[in-house]
């Protein structure tokens, strides 16, 4: 099979309200930076998939909304509607395809400009549930309990998250929210939705994100080191909770199992150096690693605790600061790959990790990780 | 390049996406809310081909993908499988409702998924998972989700 290699990132700030900023005025910083970094020019590029939704940019056809700022212009452009990591899969897809050399992927979210409770509440069921008033932070919250009352976890082993990770904030200047904090200041924090405590959940963000993506024949023809994809995988559950069993998943557990196969790994959790995943709430990370095999499961937490995932520790778990300092929706996934291309080219600077060889990038669609996308991205061919 | 917005608030558009949309509900979910409208039963689509009821009803197994033809029966009451409790009235949340606001994921005897509604006339701290409820009719039913009013617990 051919290869390809992520060959340039570029990330706006995330910040709790661009004002100053539209749409498309994040994208042309996002874009031209990943130029830049990748040490080509907008005609280097052959075709450009943008992501995003309509529902969070308060329009119709929002994808393309973005495209002239993304020097989309007479190219072949495609839209994907979902997390960054589905427009890159698809970004992938192309430049293996045969008819593309070089794909520019870009994921952009604006929170601060609508009503996030209303915006997740219209991805429920219109007719059997929408009625009812959930949103992500109630949905999640269930999805916290189940797994809580499975593994006989506590509310102050999911702070243990949001400490560590706004601590690793503090070393990296794109972060949204870097905050020296303790496990008691997130649990005296506003209880949103049992067992959510404010702390627990990531905050309302805006950013962009672009990547490059390059067939292996032109991987190193440009300036930088090509970040090479070994393995990748995208895997979706059951659309309704009540199909699902909420204290897993499935979907991950697949999907993860997918990226290894076709990466050649045969014991993550040793081959693996670092992981930027989805954290939109504390739980997450604990239950997204055991269901990557990260940890077992039920027992992340303790590893957790014991520093096993710290920026220093064996295994780096969002030593950027992952969702929890800033979760721009959508451009979320799309940031996860490019911290971690960072982290495997040793540019990482301040939150770099020791060793990074083998890095896994994470994303999510969907309520409660209906849907999730794993990457295996490695500093060699 | 000067700073433009020195001394000056940035302009904020101030609009909404507010454009009226009807689902038409389909003959599974419309014989579902008419049992609950008309009869104050709950009744749930079967799979044919691997036995599985499905609730709420629809008409395809997802993993068999096959056609539901039988409908079943289920009961009022069920179990919680998990559950959350509003603390903040988020946006969401209907205006009727006021925080604290319980949801459960029910499993109601009979079928073999479970559905979301509201868990009421119990205090939160109350609220365990694996506690048995049972369905209570709303008053006025219109054919919708909230024919059922809430669950409350059985005693």
């Amino acid at each position: 099979m051919d290869r390809a290699a992520i060959i340039g990132v570029g990330m706006t700030k995330i910040e709790k309200s661009k004002v100053r900023e539209t749409f498309a005025d994040m994208a042309w910083e996002a874009v031209n930076k990943a130029l830049a970094d990748a040490g080509m020019s907008i005609d280097d590029i052959d075709n450009v998939v943008t992501t995003s939704s309509d529902f969070w940019d308060g329009r119709t056809i929002s994808c393309m909304a973005v495209g002239d700022a993304s020097g989309a212009a007479d190219k072949n452009t495609s839209c994907v509607e979902g997390d960054g990591t589905y427009g890159a899969f698809y970004g992938y897809t192309r430049a293996l395809s045969g008819s593309y050399k070089t794909t520019l992927v870009t994921g952009h979210s604006k929170g601060s400009q609508c009503i996030s409770s209303l915006i997740t509440n219209a991805s429920f069921d219109p007719i059997c549930e929408r009625g009812l008033g959930m949103d992500m932070i109630t949905a999640c919250a269930m999805q916290a309990n189940a797994y809580m009352n499975r593994t006989g976890l506590r509310p102050e082993d999911m702070a243990m998250v949001s400490v560590k990770n706004h601590g690793n904030a503090l070393k990296n200047p794109m972060a949204q929210l870097p905050m020296n904090i303790t496990v008691s200041d997130v649990i005296k924090s506003e209880m949103i939705a049992d067992p959510l405590h404010k702390l627990d959940c990531s905050p309302v963000s805006d950013g962009c994100c672009a990547v490059i993506i390059a067939h292996e024949s032109v991987a190193t023809k440009f300036k930088q080191k090509p970040v090479w994809i070994r393995g990748l995988s995208l895997c979706t559950d059951s659309f309704f909770f009540g199909d699902r069993d909420l204290a897993r998943s499935n979907a991950l557990v697949e999907a993860a199992k997918n990226a290894y196969k076709m990466a050649g790994i045969k014991d993550p959790k040793k081959e693996i150096d670092i992981v930027e995943l989805y954290d939109a709430f504390t739980y997450q990370e604990l239950l997204w690693l055991e269901e990557m095999g990260l940890a077992d499961y039920g027992k992340a937490a303790k590893l957790l605790e014991a520093g096993e995932f710290n920026i220093n520790g064996p295994l780096p778990v969002n030593p950027s600061g992952g969702l929890l300092s800033g979760h721009p929706v959508i451009a979320a996934g799309l940031y996860r790959i490019a911290e971690v291309v960072m982290q495997l080219r040793g540019d990482a600077g301040e939150h770099q990790v020791k060793k990074a060889k083998t890095g896994i990038a994470h994303g999510v669609n969907g309520l409660c990780g209906q849907s999730h996308c794993v990457w295996i991205l490695d500093k060699e061919r | 390049m000067a700073d433009q917005f020195q001394g000056i608030e940035p302009m904020v558009y101030q609009s909404k996406i507010n454009v009226p949309y009807s689902w038409w509900a389909g003959d599974t979910a419309t014989r579902f809310f008419v049992a609950l409208r008309d009869e104050k039963k709950i009744i749930a689509t079967k799979c044919g081909a691997c036995g599985k009821v499905f609730m709420p009803p629809r008409k395809t197994c997802p993993l068999c993908f096959t056609a539901n033809t039988e409908w079943v029966d289920v009961s009022d009451e069920g179990t919680v499988l998990t559950f959350s409790v509003a603390r903040r009235q988020l946006a969401a949340i209907p205006q009727d409702r006021k925080v604290p606001v319980i949801w459960g994921l029910i499993k109601l005897d009979g079928a073999d998924t479970a559905i979301l509604h509201y868990l009421d006339e119990v205090k939160p701290e109350d609220v365990i998972i694996g506690m048995r409820v049972k369905a209570v009719f709303s008053e006025t039913r219109k054919g919708t989700i909230r024919d059922i009013s809430h669950f409350k617990p059985v005693k």
